[in-house]
C-alpha cells in the first residue's frame, strides 16, 4: 500500500525534475525573502539562476545550527508572521532554543508525509492509533497526531507517561499501531508485566518508532515484548519533524527518504565534500515545499548513508541507514536533545560553581539516566547538609527548565573531574543500546 | 567564646576518611572531636583539631574541599539531664540547632556538647546568661 503510489514509484528521472523545479523555486524565494539566505549566498557568490541542475546544488552554501541560533528566533522565516500557524521548538546549544514555524499548507504538507510514512508501516484507515510522543513544544506528537487523522485513522492521543494507564488504554481501546520512542515501547512493555497484561491481549501490530537512537538488538526486543513488527521513523523539528524518512516493511536497508519534499545529500563532516551513494558522512537535507522555515543544504550532524538500490516494496524513493551517531556531542536523553554546552551554561549561572562537570549517561531498565557530576569548591561548600541539598536542587531545577530532563547532581571532590589537555572530555555514555 | 572547626567534603567513595586521617596524622594534627554528617550521594566530616590552620593547608593540599566555621563548646557534667538543660535554655530562647556532636573529656567528669546554631552570637550570650561553661578551642585542645 502506498499513500501516494504515482510519486513514490516514479523513475528516477521523473523525480529528479520534479526535485529540480522545487529546488530552484526554492532558491529564489529565500534569495528573494530571508536576507540571511541572500548574504551568505551572495558571499558565496551564487545567484538563484545558477541551479540549473541538481549538481548545482553543491554550490549552494550550508545552513547550520549556528544560523539558527544567530537569526533566534523568527530571522529564518521566509513568510510573513501572519501567515505562520504555528511553531515548534527544540533545544539550542546554548540556551537559546531552536524555533521552526509552519503556514496552513505546510501543516497540511506535514500530515501527507506523515501519511506516507504511516501507511509504509502497514497502517491503514482502519487502525486504532496510539500516539505516546510528547505533545507540546516537541514536533513528535502533534506532527504524527495530524498525520493520523489526514490518513483517517483513529488517533488516541495519550502522549507521553503515566505508562500504567497507557496499558489500560491499549487493552480496552483496542490499539493496533503504537507510536513512542523505543525506549519508551520497553517502558510499556514493562508496564504491561506489572499489570499481568500480556501481548496476547492486546491488538497491537505494529510500533513506529524514533526520535532517539536504537539498535537491533532493541528492535528485537520491543518485537518480542509487545509482539508487534516495529519499524523506524526518521525526522528533525528543523527539517518538518517526524515524517522525513520512514522504514518499510519489506525494507532490509534502513528508511525511504521522502525526497521530493527532502531532498538528501551525505557529506565528509570535515572536507564538506558531498560523497557518493553508499559512503558514511553527515546527512544534509534541503526542503523542497516548505513555506515558512524552508532550509537549504542543512546540516543535521546524524551520520548515515543513503542507498539507491530498489526496494521490495516498489517505492523508487532513495534509502536511508539508521543513524549511527553524532558528529557533535549533542545526547539524546529520553527522546529529548541535550547538548554538554547546555548543562554548562545552567552550571555557569550559579555563583561559585565551577567550570569543571562531566554528564554520564546511563540506562535503569528502560529510561535514560542523566548525572550531572559537579566539583564541590570552597566557594559552594559548606559545613550544612542542607545548604549542599540546596544547591544540588538547584542545578536539577534549572537543568529542568532549560532542557526538559530530569537529572541526577553529583556533587564530586576537586580536581576529580579530568582535566583535559585541549577539549575536555564532558561525557561518559554508558547506555549499551 | 567561638570554637574553630573544620569541615571537608567527602564523595561518597571508599578511602576518603582514611584518606583524611593519614594526612593529619602525617602531620602530627590530634583530633579531639569529630562527626560525619552523610546523605546517599555525600557526607561532611567535621572536625575539632588542636592545629586548626595546618590541618586546613594539609588537607587542601591532599585535595580536600575543606572549610573553616565557628562553632560552640559547652561544658555540662556528665550526667542524666546534662544535654536536656542546654537544649531547654535553646529551645526557650528561640534559637535553632544546625546540628550537634558530643564527647567525653579525660577526666569523664564532663561532657562538651559541640553546638551550630543559625543565630551564633544571640546563643552564645544567651548560654552565658543561663550561667553554661563555654570553652575556647584553647581549652578544649588542652582537657
Amino acid at each position: 500500500m502506498m499513500w501516494v503510489e504515482e510519486i513514490e514509484t516514479l523513475p528516477r528521472s521523473g523525480l529528479e525534475s520534479i526535485q529540480l523545479r522545487r529546488l530552484q523555486a526554492l532558491v529564489h524565494r529565500v534569495y528573494a525573502q530571508v536576507r540571511p539566505y541572500r548574504a551568505k549566498m551572495d558571499a558565496a557568490g551564487v545567484k538563484p539562476d545558477d541551479i540549473r541542475s541538481l549538481a548545482d546544488l553543491r554550490k549552494l552554501p550550508y545552513t547550520t545550527k549556528d544560523d539558527l541560533r544567530d537569526n533566534y528566533p523568527f530571522g529564518l522565516f521566509a513568510t510573513p508572521m501572519e501567515d505562520v500557524i504555528r511553531v515548534h521548538a527544540s533545544s539550542g546549544t546554548t540556551g537559546k532554543s531552536t524555533v521552526v514555524g509552519y503556514t496552513q499548507p505546510d501543516i497540511e504538507l506535514w500530515a501527507q508525509v506523515m501519511a506516507r510514512c504511516l501507511t509504509m508501516a502497514g497502517v491503514t484507515k482502519g487502525d486504532m492509533v496510539h500516539n505516546a510522543y510528547g505533545y507540546g513544544l516537541f514536533t513528535g506528537g502533534l506532527g504524527a497526531h495530524y498525520g493520523i487523522e489526514a490518513l483517517g485513522a483513529t488517533v488516541i492521543p495519550v502522549s507521553g507517561g503515566n505508562s500504567r494507564r497507557q496499558v489500560t488504554i491499549m487493552r480496552d481501546f483496542g490499539s493496533t499501531v503504537l507510536l513512542s520512542t523505543p525506549s519508551y515501547a520497553l517502558n510499556l512493555a514493562d508496564a504491561m508485566a506489572d499489570a499481568g497484561v500480556t501481548s496476547g491481549e492486546l491488538k497491537l501490530r505494529v510500533g513506529i518508532h524514533g526520535a532517539e537512537p536504537w539498535s537491533e538488538n532493541m528492535r528485537e526486543e520491543v518485537e518480542r515484548k509487545l509482539g508487534i513488527r516495529a519499524v523506524d521513523i526518521y525526522g528533525l523539528s528543523e527539517i518538518i519533524g517526524p515524517g522525513v524518512a520512514m522504514e518499510c516493511i519489506h525494507s532490509d536497508r534502513g528508511m525511504h527518504i521522502l525526497e521530493d519534499n527532502f531532498l538528501p545529500e551525505v557529506v565528509d563532516p570535515e572536507t564538506l565534500e558531498p560523497l557518493p551513494y553508499g559512503e558514511v558522512g553527515e546527512l544534509v537535507f534541503t526542503t523542497l515545499t516548505k513555506e515558512a522555515f524552508p532550509l537549504v543544504r542543512y546540516r543535521t550532524k546524524d551520520i548515515s548513508r543513503l542507498f539507491l538500490e530498489p526496494c521490495a516494496c516498489g517505492r523508487t524513493l532513495i534509502r536511508m541507514e539508521k543513524v549511527t551517531g553524532r558528529t557533535d556531542d549533542m545526547l539524546i536523553i529520553r527522546g529529548v536533545n541535550v547538548f554538554p554546552s547546555q548543562v554548562e551554561h545552567v552550571l555557569m549561572g550559579i555563583d561559585g560553581v565551577e567550570p569543571h562537570y562531566q554528564i554520564e549517561v546511563t540506562r535503569d531498565g528502560n529510561l535514560d539516566v542523566m548525572s550531572v557530576l559537579v566539583e564541590v569548591s570552597e566557594n559552594i561548600f559548606s559545613d550544612e547538609i542542607k545548604v549542599l541539598e540546596k544547591l544540588t536542587r538547584r542545578i536539577q531545577v534549572e537543568i529542568k527548565d532549560m532542557l526538559g530532563v530530569t537529572c541526577k547532581v553529583k556533587l564530586v571532590e576537586p580536581r576529580s573531574i579530568q582535566r583535559s589537555e585541549g577539549k575536555a572530555q564532558r561525557v561518559t555514555d554508558r547506555r549499551k543500546l | 567564646m567561638r570554637v574553630e572547626q573544620i569541615a571537608v567534603f567527602l564523595e561518597n567513595k571508599s578511602g576518603r576518611l582514611a584518606e583524611i586521617t593519614r594526612i593529619l596524622a602525617e602531620n602530627e594534627i590530634n583530633i579531639r572531636a569529630l562527626s560525619v554528617a552523610d546523605t546517599a550521594d555525600f557526607g561532611i566530616l567535621r572536625l575539632i583539631v588542636d592545629k586548626v590552620d595546618l590541618a586546613k593547608e594539609s588537607l587542601r593540599a591532599g585535595g580536600f574541599t575543606v572549610g573553616k566555621t565557628n562553632v560552640v563548646a559547652v561544658e555540662v557534667p556528665d550526667r542524666s539531664g546534662g544535654l536536656a538543660s542546654v537544649l531547654k535554655v535553646v529551645n526557650e530562647a528561640g534559637l535553632n540547632v544546625e546540628y550537634m556532636y558530643a564527647f567525653v573529656n579525660k577526666s569523664g567528669a564532663d561532657a562538651v556538647l559541640i553546638f551550630r546554631f543559625d543565630e551564633m552570637d544571640q546563643a552564645i550570650t544567651v548560654l552565658q546568661e543561663n550561667g553554661f561553661v563555654l570553652l575556647s578551642g584553647q581549652q578544649i585542645c588542652s582537657l
